[in-house]
């Protein structure tokens, strides 16, 4: 008898174990992270999500300085970030830098030998397209029905439509960054879901004038010059980027827009920017002081926002066993970038007594003729040794790093002297509504601060009509702007970046320089996206 | 919640257990039980037929029984052998030499969700008991297996005290989800992802404790366990009690090992001439003023002899009608990097009684351990080989005595990018970690009582394993000196639940000569982790900013639920078939992609029977034919097809006005990924001639595997992220696998056995794309050290995984050697760039070969065993970095130390993507000799003992030019291991 109680038992046993398994549940979730609707549920998380948008151009990923990185299966400090990235681009296969390293493929930008497998302009191609992707989502998700849905309203309301114009231009600002260095593009909108197709591609002049009506669209919505708090992009963005997309139409379309360029530029100085006195402060850890100045930064903090890729790759990577000078102690100098002779050859007096803009001299290297000269590229004593980002502050106050490894120094993406330079060369290329004495005095204003407030002994730096002319603009620009990022764009729109037009120390690999292909005006569409998306194309000659 | 069930479990044999007693008028019989050869066979089982009776014999296979006087049958078994009866009606003193002429076949294998009689196998399965496991100092149970079984590679990952193995069983049928094999300890499959604080989960399982390993390497063996079978599957079976008088046996061993060979490296005297010349030749004093004095061996520094001991009790028998095994085990190794330790602590318990007249069979196993690990800093393995041997190691400074390279000027603080002071690294760091683990499970077995054939099968597990850690770097340690050391805590707990429900029914049908067995089962599984986050200290114990989490801890679990089906049909002894499905709903995927169903079919056929029934000479011969799917979704992501959002650390925040804010950020997703599934096809033969004299089998495979789980780009804007693991791609796997055993002699005193192992594997992905691209080279893939991103593999169509993809090295006619930077123009477009990469051989061996021996002469045996890989290559990422001058004369400014490599060479500068440096490193490693001698009884005959004596890591035949050409990473980079000791081991066994 006990044993029938004993098999009774058993097997309700086993039916109760059996069926309280089955009544489990296969959906589980995750216990940290958000899902779409708890992410969006309150005005908090909006502005985590447009936090992402903007630090998608300073960060790397999700952790600072590295790790949980947006961009995957590539170095995540060199070739994912938007500043390393870009300066790398913009810059690197220029008279104004080049690198000691052998890190894959990276010498090939100095010697025009980039194909369409390199994995640093994969990276490059990377970056705008997940940030616009991000910038996508924001979009679709601040629709005004969602905002109703989840009972958003009145100034939270407000502030987030405000934000949607701010990561339009964003939007145009990164494909701007597409246009220029690989001319045709992925294109995608909010109307673009996530996972369902494969994105198209669009041409390059049908880009310009997509960013053209984007910037023009927003352009009434977005806060007036300065009137917004630190660091959010306001009208005098949109009509900056607005004039360096008009300087550069003729590159772009075919069809040169310098009347735009003036007006475009002439609305940002009109707008109440003023040059900050001293120049060298412009890069220095506390440059979020020149708002008057800079119109657009990418903020930095030696706390907060640390990468290997922002302007933290600037202190590590210019400098060597000179790191002090940077303001670099944890971490060292890496040893890595300077600058061609041709950059110091531009400044009369490359000392910076009294160009101050010419920062070069440090305690372990000079500027003198030998010492400028790259008889080997690999080594890092070779060259002009730029001093131009450090992070030390000007107050000389502690910087935000204790261990002094990560940079506070914010990324000027636009200046109120690309503005001069941008009205200068428009007058000086025929463009109407301009005034030519005006441009002569934009670009004595710039030389009036250069020289520290004054033209210099004798008035050196004062120019006169008569020296004005499109290459001593492309000079000054170069003077004024280098290693800002500007100097592939200026050398397309001159025409002398691969012609033998001009030449510099090791362009195209060679010692004395040489005349490459013209195809390298443009970067090539990576190889790996042409395998994942048949919509895309390759640029001719890759 | 786990244990809880397993509680409940355990009460009802328990209440059961308190209802029996027994009693009766006893006789006793004794006796010896041996082999052909005469000698004692241990661990055999004499029962009485037909009762719970029983015990098993001691090492030189004697035995003592207690009976009723009015029995009349003993039954004597042992693994290995053909069981025999003996009547005893009359007698009480036997001998019985048990014969191994057919005994393979009726062995008992242990295969998935039950047992099988070797001969009625239609699967390819390789069972190895302790008899065949590899000897010596073995610390995780994997080990046991190396070179044992054909198509199984098992490389463990260097010498380090308690690390771990990759283990491969046909070569990997995955790229980016995981390639390890199932592991299934006592019906229990078990947390093979590891946990934080352990080298090696497999470490936690005493090798003392294990019966049998099976091996199931077809899908007809394996589809059984469904979407987490594509890569095999090894079932741990754990020693369980045996009826009769308690016995013990107690073994303990103590080992020595120490580095057989250092790295080959410049010496401080070198080193001056090298540089002192190159001063003289340059005129740049540089580095001649960085020189030192000295003549340090920096290897010579970090390495120590390793010792270690291995202890185990054990006591099986029966108490009362309960039969049991429990077991203690105590293990403490040291590594042969200094600081390097590892201890365990083992338990386990195996309960085996019968009720109802044997209707309900139970069996309750629980292992218990404990690991502590010392972590050796092994960074110090790679330091050594590259500091400065012209340098002292001790040196008074800041950074506690230990010699370091300083910044120049009166900071003294260290160069960042300099290599540090080996032994500081391991002295001066204090790792220490200790994990928990329990497995256990109950058993139940219940035939029915009104319908007997019917069974009724229950398996309630849990494994469950709890890590954590401390992690001490001194506050003088030169790599932490910004924050003056660095304290950190971890912890992690795993607990995994398992409840299965099943049905067997067994019947012989005599009429039509046959038999058949159904089985079908429920069951549910869940895994879930606990990671708890902690924020690191420095100076001071001041919490370092950057390391504060954004969550104190997180849950990732995921569950398992599935439902299983078997048939077995033997018609006439002839012919066998097997038929199984699993159905399988996992919560890794959506709801639309959960559900998979993974069907096999094997047939075999006994050609023995059929056509050499009466030969002599074939002893067995059977045709076994195997197709089956099986699945993988193990090394994905929990929550992959579900849209996330995430939030960022401290360190990732953007400035806003005077505020800053942590990011939110969307996560890729792939709302339709699903399992990847492997097809496999097997013909095998199994054969044994002569009396077993020679016997063995041959499979041949095919594995196709579809819907790869592999990390692929992804078209640019079409997802939050630019790779994602995703179902694209095919990837195919073939191959041959032999396996041979002799005995070449055979007679009374003397015994000599030999066993090889053969296996033949090539894997190739067939696809990788889901648009057609005929441009498509590859993915990049096995990153290097040195420069950064350098990529030295490819995952090509048409090739291997990891295929190299480097350049071609041009060479001097003259002088043989390498030229700098100077390579083949592959397309002949007249320049050398990333188009000029091919693809140039591959990690993964072409064949795999095991070899192990016995000769035994009467009471002595002498062993040997060894494995070797042959058509594998490495890249040599040691003297890519080291073989160069830039190595010594460090552009930072400081000296370090070059590989000899550099001599051959000449290298200037690191050349890291060239042909140059893949190896062939293929090698036959002798694992080891072992001696051993059977004292026979001690102490009054109240004991046996056996002595061993074994030299482990005894030697390696390669043309490989780095230190050790095994090394376990799938990617063939070979970057300074821990170099794998030399270990000689002495034990002691007693049995009493």
């Amino acid at each position: 008898m006990k044993s029938r109680t004993i098999k009774h038992l058993f097997i309700i046993g086993i039916a109760v174990i059996s069926l309280a398994s089955c009544a489990k549940r296969l959906d589980l979730y995750p216990v940290n992270d958000l899902t779409p609707a708890t992410a969006f549920s309150t005005p908090e998380g909006y502005r985590g999500v447009l936090a992402k948008i903007y630090g998608g151009l300073s960060s790397t990923g999700n952790q600072g300085p590295a790790g949980a990185s947006d961009i995957q299966g590539l170095d995540e400090g060199s070739q994912s970030p938007f500043i390393r990235g870009f300066f790398n681009h913009q810059e690197l296969p220029t008279d104004e830098a080049v690198v000691s390293w052998n890190d894959q493929t990276i010498q090939n930008f100095h010697n025009f030998r980039w194909t369409s497998s390199d994995p640093f302009i994969l990276g490059m191609y990377a970056r705008p397209i997940y940030n616009i992707t991000v910038i996508n989502e924001y979009l679709r998700e601040a629709a005004d029905a969602k905002l109703a849905e989840r009972g958003i309203t009145g100034s939270d309301a407000t502030a987030i439509k405000t934000s949607v114009a701010e990561v339009r231009f964003l939007r145009a600002f990164n494909y701007w960054v597409m246009m220029d260095l690989f001319g045709k593009s992925t294109f995608i909108t909010e109307e673009n879901l996530i996972g369902t197709e494969l994105p198209g591609q669009i041409e390059r002049a049908e880009l310009f004038n997509y960013i053209e009506q984007e910037l023009k669209a927003i352009e009434t919505e977005l806060a007036a010059p300065r009137s917004s708090e630190y660091g959010r992009v306001d009208q005098g963005s949109a009509w900056a980027l607005l004039a360096r997309i008009y300087l550069n139409a003729g590159v772009y379309t075919g069809t040169p827009k310098y009347t735009e360029a003036i007006t475009y530029a002439k609305k940002v100085i009109d707008a109440g920017y003023t040059l900050s006195a001293n120049y060298e402060e412009l890069f220095m850890a506390d440059n979020h002081k020149h708002s008057n100045e800079i119109i657009f930064p990418i903020t930095n903090d030696g706390l907060r926002t640390q990468s290997f890729g922002n302007t933290t790759f600037f202190i590590h990577a210019a400098s060597g066993d000179d790191h002090g000078e940077y303001g670099v102690v944890g971490g060292g100098g890496w040893s890595g970038y300077r600058a061609t002779s041709a950059l110091g050859l531009k400044f009369e007096d490359r000392t910076g007594a009294t160009d101050k803009r010419a920062l070069f001299t440090t305690s372990k290297f000079g500027t003198s003729d030998a010492q400028m000269q790259i008889p080997d590229v690999t080594v890092f004593a070779n060259g002009l040794h730029v001093r131009k980002y450090r992070n030390i502050r000007s107050d000389g106050g502690p910087v935000s790093d204790v261990n002094r490894e990560f940079s506070d120094i914010d990324f000027p993406v636009f200046r109120l002297p690309e503005m001069y330079l941008i009205y200068a060369e428009a007058v000086l290329r025929g463009g109407s509504g301009g005034d030519a004495g005006l441009a002569l005095e934009y670009m004595n204003r710039i030389r009036f601060r250069a020289y520290g407030n004054s033209y210099g002994p004798g008035d050196v730096g004062r120019l006169t009509s008569g020296d004005l002319n499109l290459q001593l603009v492309l000079d000054e620009r170069a003077r004024e702007l280098y290693w800002e990022g500007h100097r592939r764009t200026d050398l397309v729109r001159y025409d002398q970046l691969t012609t033998s037009t001009y030449l510099w120390p090791w362009k195209g690999g060679v010692s004395s320089g040489t005349a490459v292909d013209p195809k390298y005006k443009l970067y090539p569409i990576p190889s790996a996206n042409l395998s994942a998306n048949p919509n895309l194309t390759q640029n001719q000659g890759y | 919640m786990p244990i809880k069930k397993l509680l409940q479990a355990l009460i009802l044999p328990a209440l059961l257990f308190c209802c029996f007693s027994s009693f009766a008028q006893n006789k006793t019989i004794t006796g010896k039980i041996t082999d052909t050869q005469g000698v004692g066979l241990s661990n055999a089982t004499v029962s009485l037929k037909n009762s719970t009776i029983g015990t098993t014999t001691a090492t030189d296979g004697t035995f003592s029984l207690s009976v009723p006087a009015d029995a009349t049958t003993l039954v004597i078994s042992s693994v290995g052998f053909a069981p025999q009866e003996i009547d005893i009606t009359s007698i009480t003193n036997i001998a019985v030499t048990l014969s191994t002429n057919t005994a393979t076949m009726d062995e008992v294998v242990v295969v998935a969700y039950g047992t099988r009689r070797k001969g009625d196998l239609t699967g390819a399965v390789t069972s190895i008991t302790p008899d065949d496991f590899q000897k010596g100092q073995i610390a995780s149970s994997e080990q046991l297996l190396v070179g044992k079984v054909a198509g199984l590679q098992i490389t463990n990952g260097g010498g380090s005290a308690g690390g771990g193995s990759k283990i491969r069983i046909r070569g990997g049928a995955s790229l980016n989800a995981s390639n390890d094999p199932l592991i299934v300890v006592d019906g229990v499959p078990v947390e093979s992802n590891g946990i934080s604080g352990s080298g090696n989960l497999l470490s936690t399982i005493n090798p003392n404790d294990i019966e049998s390993m099976s091996v199931l390497k077809d899908a007809s063996a394996t589809a059984l366990y469904g979407s987490r079978a594509s890569n095999g599957v090894i079932i741990i079976t754990t020693k369980k009690g045996s009826r009769g008088k308690v016995k013990f046996n107690f073994n303990t061993q103590f080992s020595m090992g120490e580095v057989p060979e250092f790295v080959d490296v410049l010496t401080g005297d070198e080193i001056r001439q090298l540089i002192n010349e190159d001063a003289a030749a340059t005129g740049n004093n540089t580095y001649k003023n960085l020189l030192g004095t000295a003549n340090t061996n920096w290897q010579e520094a970090i390495y120590q002899k390793a010792y270690g001991t291995d202890n185990n009790i054990s006591a099986s028998g029966s108490i009362g009608m309960v039969p049991f095994r429990a077991s203690v085990g105590y293990s403490d190794q040291d590594g042969v990097l200094k600081t390097n330790n590892f201890k365990r602590t083992t338990g386990a318990l195996n309960l085996n009684p019968k009720f109802f007249n044997d209707h309900l069979s139970v069996n309750v196993a629980l292992k218990l351990s404990q690991t502590r690990h010392r972590w050796a800093n092994e960074g110090a393995v790679g330091n050594a080989v590259t500091f400065d041997p012209t340098k002292p190691i001790y040196e008074s400074n800041k950074y506690g005595g230990y010699y370091e390279w300083l910044q120049t000027g009166s900071n003294n603080l260290p160069i960042d990018l300099s290599n540090r002071n080996p032994l500081a690294l391991l002295e001066l760091r204090d790792n220490t970690s200790r994990v928990n683990r329990f497995i256990g499970n109950v058993q139940l077995d219940y035939k029915l009582h009104f319908f007997p054939d019917l069974h009724v099968l229950l398996n309630v597990g849990v494994d469950d394993a709890n890590g954590k850690g401390d992690d001490k770097i001194d506050s003088v340690a030169a790599t932490n000196y910004r924050t003056r050391g660095r304290f950190s805590h971890y912890a992690q707990v795993k607990e995994n639940t398992l409840v299965d429900v099943s049905l067997f029914y067994d019947k012989n049908l005599p009429t039509l000569n046959s038999k058949i067995d159904f089985l079908v089962g429920h069951s549910y599984q869940e895994f879930v982790t606990k990671v708890y986050n902690y924020a690191q200290y420095g100076r001071d114990r001041l919490v370092i900013p950057t390391s504060i989490p954004n969550f104190a801890w997180d849950k990732p679990e995921y569950r398992l639920e599935s439902y299983f089906g078997r048939a077995n049909i033997n018609i006439d002894q002839k012919y066998l078939l097997t038929a199984t499905l699993r159905r399988d709903a996992s919560s890794k995927f959506s709801p639309e992609n959960r559900v998979g169903y993974f069907p096999s079919l094997a047939f075999a056929w006994r050609l023995k029977e059929e056509l050499f029934k009466t030969s002599r000479a074939v002893t067995d011969l059977k045709l076994r034919l195997g197709w089956g799917v099986t699945g993988q979704q193990d090394g994905i992501g929990y929550y992959s097809y579900l849209p996330r959002y995430t939030l960022s650390s401290p360190a990732a925040q953007y400035q806003f006005g005077n505020n800053f804010y942590n990011f939110i950020r969307p996560e890729g997703y792939d709302p339709s990924i699903k399992w990847e599934t492997t097809t496999t096809q097997n013909i095998g033969l199994d054969f044994a001639f002569i009396q077993n004299r020679i016997s063995g089998a041959v499979d041949v495979y095919q594995k196709k595997t579809e819907d790869l789980l592999s990390e692929v780009p992804v078209a640019p804007g079409a997802n939050f992220v630019n790779k994602i693991v995703t179902n694209v791609g095919n990837i195919e796997n073939k191959g041959i696998e032999i396996s041979l055993n002799t005995v070449p002699v055979r007679n009374e005193n003397f015994n000599w056995e030999l066993g090889f192992n053969f296996t033949y594997n090539e894997t190739e992905i067939t696809n990788l794309l889901k648009n057609e691209d005929p441009d498509f080279r590859g993915i990049p893939v096995s990153g290097i050290s040195g420069g950064t991103g350098n990529t030295i593999g490819i995952f090509a169509i048409g090739y291997a995984p990891y295929t190299f993809d480097v350049f071609k090295q041009v060479y001097d006619p003259a002088t043989g050697r390498p030229i700098e930077g100077l390579y083949e123009d592959i397309n002949r477009d007249g320049q050398i760039d990333e188009a000029d990469r091919y693809f140039y051989k591959k990690p993964a061996p072409d064949f795999l070969l095991g070899a192990s021996t016995q000769i035994n002469y009467k009471d002595f045996s002498l062993g040997a065993a060894g494995h070797g890989m042959f058509g594998n290559y490495q890249y040599n990422n040691y003297f890519s970095n080291n073989g160069v001058i830039r190595a010594v004369k460090n552009p930072i400014n400081f000296i370090g130390n070059a590989s000899r490599n550099y001599l051959e060479s000449g290298m200037e500068n690191n050349q890291y993507l060239t042909d140059y440096y893949i190896e062939n490193a293929s090698f036959f490693r002798i694992d080891n000799i072992n001696l051993g001698y059977n004292v026979g009884k001690i102490f009054r005959d109240a004991a046996s003992m056996r002595i061993t004596a074994s030299v482990q890591n005894v030697a390696v035949f390669t043309k490989y030019k780095g230190l050790d050409p095994e090394i376990s990473s799938d990617q063939g980079i070979d970057n300074n291991i821990y170099p794998r000791p030399r270990t000689y081991a002495i034990g002691f066994n007693l049995d009493f």
